[in-house]
């Protein structure tokens, strides 16, 4: 293990610089060589074969196994579709932003190569709204790859067929959610649907659905070119690979760095070629290891020196690597100023659909505002955490479970499940400076 | 239900509910299952007759094996689940959702209507924590605001449970309301510029969980605690959904749709809902007048009773029982028609009678085609609709018939002059010209059995049938008065060929349906039976039968402009509004002799009675009435009207008895057991068994047994009424309950209907037909019911001028008509009168949309608006017949086939 960048996904980057996203520098940098290495395989063997050795696991946020995701389709039921979660929103996460602008043609020959897998010959791409200069490269991608015969019709001469539509969202970090997702493609509000039937059953127009990330995608023809055993080798347990880690917030050198999975968060945070320690050299407080969503870790020897295993934070921190978002504070940062500022953001972006989520995130983001600007009462961490346990019981237990139809519901929880977990006394402390009376005034009746 | 579905086969899976083992029908949703065996799971967002959003959260429950908390709404039953609705995860769950529902509601219960039958209340009360934690401020919004003339929206009490949302995409295909804004911003709003005007917007109110949508109608009229409710039928149209009708201090104030299967599946049209205020009015007439010195004035009952009877009596001697003729009873009940067409036909006589006005179809037509059910629509081959736009004029069909379409892939055709509400769902919509329905009928038949059309949408049309089975549903009604009713008799003749054809008669007029069926049309008797067929039968049981067919309504009119009708008699009539040719009814009423109005308001047509005999209107008496697929239901007395009026039938018995008859009627149901024993069709259907129907009963009983469900007389429930209210209930005992002891019990009580299981076919004959129906005299045999024999008159075909355009006069659901001009509520829904075009013909004529027009026809013109609609087919011009103003009726000559009208700028 090493704490430097180990260049699979953004290899291209580097290598071409100036025109990684011009079909040129892609061809010059050995780009769709592995989709014409899987058009000569049978279909089902890239997912049951290549993609299954390689244990590559979603990128999106789950961390689900991808071949395992493709079996799930159900069995002779066409058309399927395969559908691109290019939403990125999660606070803090900017890698797939950064692989979609820099260098469109891995995502399309990713697609190309996971479409021939999964017999699928439509393809979209669910792109965030904002992303106009990746709008404006993706599309130019897609029609640079038709010309030149890796997609449309027959593609290099295979007999394959596949089209790719690229769709812009309107603005909803709901629609990073894949049936919400779905809903918002096909024209109807984006809001998740109730599972069952998963997507893979019954998704977009009602048929046999696949939603992949586009980190996922991207790593696709890296497997292929070098055998999803050998990828296999990379990482660390069942977090094989590498992975595109945004690293941000109290940093000397914030960006994305593709690390083998495995090393550590000190390692990510701390080394000169990586993180380079924070800018104050004051030391970490806590950080947030897997994109908003996720709940805390602190700058404890035992936190720090953890892993970038999936597995491993989950069963013995109760966090995620998530989408691979790592925000650092150092210990100047009121950790209730943070929470409020992350359920602000959830609150705004809860879609509505049930009611834990639409009214108890809003809820937290009221008390936290108040924490955080010295109005807090001495019970509001308390009344938190009950508000908490309302939308997802048992969450400091991990795994919890929620009562929402999806997980952005607990996402608003994982603020305050943080600060009850390491900032408890810091947190009550506030309180206590602020008024204890409730500002009603019902007493005036007295 | 429960008792149809296990005694229909359906495969039962067993489930364990709270340590309670139960059979239910696989593939049941648990909220629904767990319900109707005891366990209510709280719910906000499920509504059975709505597909599951498992949005509220508030029906999450445990199941053994089955990771998290799924919602009961939209879990299947598995053989084997075993549920926990009451264990602590699942309470807190309970518990803290209600307290999320409740953090921005604005607790004003006391000024809500819905204060005191409010399923957040009862809920709260019920499954909620005992206080709020909630001390931020809560989210604020304008309100109340209105989002249709007749529904207004207060944000601040909306749980954003999708409801009414969903209630107007998925049921009444008026997506018109939608959730803006997200998170706890997220409101229900209509469209710029576009309102909820929906013809059904008044169900939402009545599926509202809170008091976030109220009806203007209703607002602030009533607390529930003072209301008292009893089931009846809507009569407003034909279709009789079955409703509770709510009453405070002997005033109508509400209707409410009660689920019945057959009929309404809970839903009302707004026309009926908000329809009942017409009874109210400061013009109803209270007290019997008599004409003296040329007006009309107050006078005692027996006083207008003997100048009535006078009055018949001397036109009887100079000219014959062929002198008098009654008009209308369509608007009353089942005991009216049948003791009215007694008094008619028994007493005076005369067969000059119709309940129609030339706007409807031949009762021979309309009584003899073999007929099929509402619910036949659910798995018909194909709905064939002819001519009518149901939308307008049938609304809860259109519902029907919409789902059927939409949600249960029957393929829909009609066949129409212009687009209507069921276009959108059609799969192939034919058009054709005035009068030449038949031809598009006689193809349609021909492309169906083999011989293709060539035409597309003919031909697709008859492509959708093929691989489907079963009836084929033709729903016919009248839906053009400016062409001949012969040209949809042609048509209907055409269609009656096609295998298993099945008619639904979709004439709007309320109970013309059971008016036709007892005798109240010339040529017929009560019971289906002709003059001819039933003759014997009521000469033995009345001592007497008009001699000869008498004329029918444009006969009653023109001979009435002859000056040879010496008396008329009104009941409820009103043919300056209805028939379609206003110059006809004018001369007749003017010409008619001694005139009797039988209404509830003076109206143009009675207003130059000689006496006016005020009657009861709806929801003052008790009866029965026959809706459009022949099923008998109740309707019931809830007020008692101010004055003196009294019920439609009871004029007819006393005006009988001054003509030396004694009826021996005293009460309703007196009548019903009349009816019962002497009308063939209602064989069987005598006052006890109506009492315990709960649907009703399909007539002939004996062809329609398991259509019988009976049960106890009454079964009490809660009257909450955002959840389907089951039929058959004691809708009275609802009000005494403590609100939270309602949600709780509801779930008990809900399948009002397991009471009563369909009885067998043999049972409904032996015992309704067994005792009572054979005759009283030895003597006749009883009449066979009456069937048409298909023959239609051949349409003439009146060529066209190049020029001019053929009138389509359609109704409208908001109209001109008496009781909807009575009804403050409507007033602001009644459409402008414009001549709509098809744009070609707007532009050839050279005036744009909004213009005015003049036009011109045989018989008449009019100056109106112009507009294009897309809807209208080229070379014809749609002119709405009934909207207060639009004078179409002085531009229809009711004998000729068709109506031609030349239009011409006047800019």
């Amino acid at each position: 293990m090493t704490a430097t960048e180990t260049r699979l996904v953004t290899a291209r980057l580097r290598e071409r610089p100036e025109d990684s996203w011009t079909m040129d520098g892609a061809l010059a940098s050995g780009a769709y060589e592995s989709l014409k290495q899987a058009l000569g395989m049978a279909p089902e063997s890239i997912g049951k074969e290549q993609v299954a050795a390689s244990g590559l696991r979603g990128r999106g946020g789950a961390g689900f196994p991808a071949a395992t995701k493709w079996s799930f389709l159900a069995p002779d039921s066409f058309p399927r579709y395969l559908v691109v979660n290019a939403d990125e929103g999660e606070p803090s996460t900017f890698k797939d932003r950064m692989l979609i602008e820099l260098d469109p043609h891995a995502l399309v020959e990713g697609i190309a190569i996971a479409a021939f897998a999964v017999s699928c010959h439509l393809a979209f791409i669910y792109l965030r709204g904002e992303f106009a200069l990746g709008y404006e490269r993706l599309t130019d991608a897609i029609r640079d790859a038709k010309a030149k015969g890796f997609l449309g019709a027959n593609i290099q001469g295979s007999g394959f067929d596949l089209e790719i539509v690229v769709h812009r969202g309107a603005g909803a970090y709901i629609c990073g959610e894949e049936s919400a997702l779905i809903e918002s493609l096909e024209g109807e509000r984006g809001m998740p649907r109730i599972k069952p039937p998963f997507p893979a059953v019954a998704g977009l127009y009602a048929k046999p659905t696949v939603v992949n990330n586009v980190e996922t995608l991207a790593t696709l023809p890296h497997i292929i070119a070098m055998g999803g055993e050998r990828y296999a080798e990379l990482g660390v347990n069942k977090s094989t690979g590498t992975r595109i880690f945004s690293l941000s917030g109290h940093v000397k050198r914030p960006g994305n760095y593709e690390v083998e999975l495995g090393i550590t968060f000190r390692d990510l945070i701390f080394s000169p070629e990586l993180g380079g320690g924070t800018p104050s050299g004051r030391p970490v407080k806590f950080f947030i290891p897997g994109g908003a969503s996720s709940q805390w870790l602190t700058g404890s020897d035992e936190h720090l020196d953890a892993p970038l295993d999936m597995d491993f934070v989950q069963q013995t921190f109760g966090v995620m690597l998530g989408s691979g978002a790592v925000m650092v504070y150092d210990d100047t940062v009121n950790p209730a100023l943070i929470a409020w500022r992350l359920a602000k953001f959830f609150a705004h972006e809860s879609c509505g659909k049930c009611t834990p989520c639409r009214e108890g995130a809003g809820w937290i983001e009221k008390v936290l505002y108040r924490i955080s600007h010295g109005e807090g009462r001495p019970n509001d961490l308390d009344l938190l955490f009950s508000v908490g346990n309302s939308i997802s019981p048992g969450v400091l237990n991990a795994p919890f479970t929620q009562t929402t139809i999806c997980p952005l519901g607990p996402s608003a929880v994982s603020g305050v499940a943080s600060l009850h977990k390491y900032f408890r006394e810091e947190v009550i402390a506030m309180c206590s400076n602020g008024p204890r009376a409730i500002p009603v005034t019902a007493g005036a009746m007295q | 239900m429960t008792a149809t579905e296990a005694s229909t086969g359906v495969d039962l899976v067993s489930i364990t509910i709270d340590g309670k083992t139960v059979q239910v029908p696989k593939g049941e949703l648990l909220i629904k299952a767990a319900q109707e065996h005891g366990t209510y799971i709280p719910r906000f967002c499920w509504h059975e007759r709505m597909k599951p959003v498992g949005m509220c959260r508030m029906c999450l429950v445990e199941i053994e094996g089955v990771r998290g908390l799924p919602p009961a709404c939209t879990t299947p039953v598995a053989d084997g689940m075993v549920v926990n609705t009451l264990s602590d995860a699942v309470k807190s769950v309970q518990d803290g959702v209600l307290e999320f529902l409740l953090i921005n509601h604005p607790l004003d219960c006391p000024v809500c209507d819905r204060g005191g039958e409010c399923p957040l209340q009862d809920t709260t009360l019920a499954f909620g924590p005992g206080e709020s934690r909630f001390t931020e401020e809560k989210r604020h919004w304008e309100k109340p605001i209105a989002i249709s003339d007749l529904v207004l929206l207060d944000r601040e009490r909306c749980i954003q449970c999708a409801r009414c949302t969903r209630f107007a995409d998925e049921i009444a295909g008026d997506p018109l309301i939608t959730f803006n804004e997200r998170s706890g911003h997220t409101e229900i709003a209509t469209f710029p510029d576009e309102p909820f005007s929906s013809y059904f917007s008044g169900n939402t109110v009545q599926i509202c969980p809170v008091g976030a949508l109220t009806a203007k109608p209703y607002r602030f009229r009533a607390r529930p605690w003072d209301l008292t409710a009893v089931e009846t039928s809507c009569t407003t149209c034909s279709m009789h959904c079955r409703a509770a009708l709510e009453s405070s201090s002997n005033r109508l104030v509400r209707l409410l749709g009660i689920d019945s299967e057959p009929v309404n599946h809970g839903w009302l049209c707004d026309k009926g809902r908000f329809g009942h205020d017409a009874i109210n009015q400061e013009d109803r007439v209270r007290h019997p007048m008599v004409r003296r010195n040329g007006e009309l004035v107050a006078c005692s009952w027996p006083e207008a009773l003997d100048a009535a009877a006078d009055g018949l009596r001397n036109a009887l001697a100079k000219g014959g029982a062929s002198s008098v003729a009654l008009l209308g009873g369509a608007r009353g009940t089942n005991e009216d028609a049948y003791v009215w067409a007694r008094f008619a036909k028994g007493v005076l006589r005369t067969d000059n009678v119709d309940a129609q006005f030339g706007d409807g179809l031949p009762a021979a037509v309309a009584l003899g085609l073999p007929h099929a059910l509402i619910s036949d629509l659910d798995d018909a081959r194909a709905i064939v609709v002819l001519g009518v736009d149901l939308k307008e004029e049938v609304p809860v069909l259109y519902l029907r018939a919409r789902r059927a379409a939409a949600e249960l892939g029957v393929p829909l055709i009609e066949i129409t002059s212009a687009a209507t509400g069921l276009t959108k769902y059609a799969v192939a919509s034919l058009r054709h010209a005035p009068g030449e329905q038949n031809d598009t009928a006689a193809a349609l038949v021909s492309a169906i059995g083999g011989t293709a059309a060539g035409d597309d949408a003919i031909d697709a049309a008859a492509g959708a049938l093929s691989g489907r089975s079963g009836q084929v549903v033709v729903i016919v009604g009248r839906a053009n008065l400016a062409e001949h009713a012969d040209a949809t008799v042609g048509a209907v003749a055409k269609l009656a060929e096609i295998d298993h054809a099945g008619f639904l008669v979709a004439l709007r007029r309320s109970n013309v349906r059971g008016a036709l069926d007892l005798g109240l049309a010339p040529g017929f008797l009560p019971g289906r039976v002709s003059l001819e067929a039933g003759r014997d039968w009521f000469e033995e049981l009345w001592g007497a039968v008009p001699s000869e067919p008498g004329l029918d309504a444009l006969g009653i009119l023109e001979a009435a402009a002859d000056q040879r009708i010496g008396a008329l008699i009104l009941l409820g009539a009103d043919p300056l509004g209805d028939c379609p040719d206003a110059d006809l009814a004018t001369r007749g009423l003017a010409g008619a002799g001694f005139t009797i109005a039988v209404d509830t308001f003076i109206t143009p047509s009675n207003r130059a009675a000689d006496v006016f005999l005020p009657v009861t209107a709806w929801g003052e008496q008790d009866g029965t009435v026959t809706n459009l697929e022949g099923r008998v239901q109740r309707v019931t007395r809830k007020v008692t009207p101010e004055g003196t009026a009294m019920p439609d039938w009871r004029i007819a018995a006393e005006l009988a008895l001054r003509l030396r008859e004694d009826f021996d009627l005293a009460t309703a149901e007196e009548v019903q057991d009349e009816i019962a024993r002497v009308a063939p069709a209602f064989a069987g259907v005598d006052a006890a068994l109506l009492r315990r129907a709960r649907d009703g009963a399909v007539l002939p009983i004996a062809e329609h047994a398991d259509e019988l469900v009976l049960g106890r007389l009454s079964i009490p429930i809660t009257a909450a009424s955002w959840e389907p209210i089951a039929p058959g209930a004691d809708l009275e005992a609802g009000g005494e309950d403590g609100a939270a002891e309602a949600v709780v019990t509801a779930g008990e009580s809900e399948p009002a209907g397991s009471e009563g299981a369909p009885i067998a076919a043999g049972d409904a004959t032996s015992e309704a037909a067994g005792n009572e129906v054979a005759p009283v005299v030895a003597g006749p045999e009883l009449p066979a019911l009456h069937t048409w024999d298909g023959h239609a008159p051949t349409p003439s075909r009146p060529g066209r001028d190049a020029y001019a355009l053929r009138l389509v006069s359609s109704r409208v659901l908001y109209d001109g008509g008496v009781m909807a001009q009575a009804t403050p509520a409507f007033a602001s829904l009644v459409r402008p009168v414009e001549l709509r075009l098809n744009a070609a013909d707007r532009d050839r004529i050279g005036v744009s949309d909004g213009d005015r027009v003049r036009i011109a026809s045989a018989r008449g013109q009019l100056d109106l608006v112009v507009r294009a609609d897309t809807g209208v087919t080229a070379g014809t011009a749609v002119l709405a017949w009934n909207l207060p103003g639009a004078g179409a009726g002085s531009l229809i000559d009711a004998s000729a086939p068709v109506t031609d009208l030349r239009v011409e700028s006047i800019r």
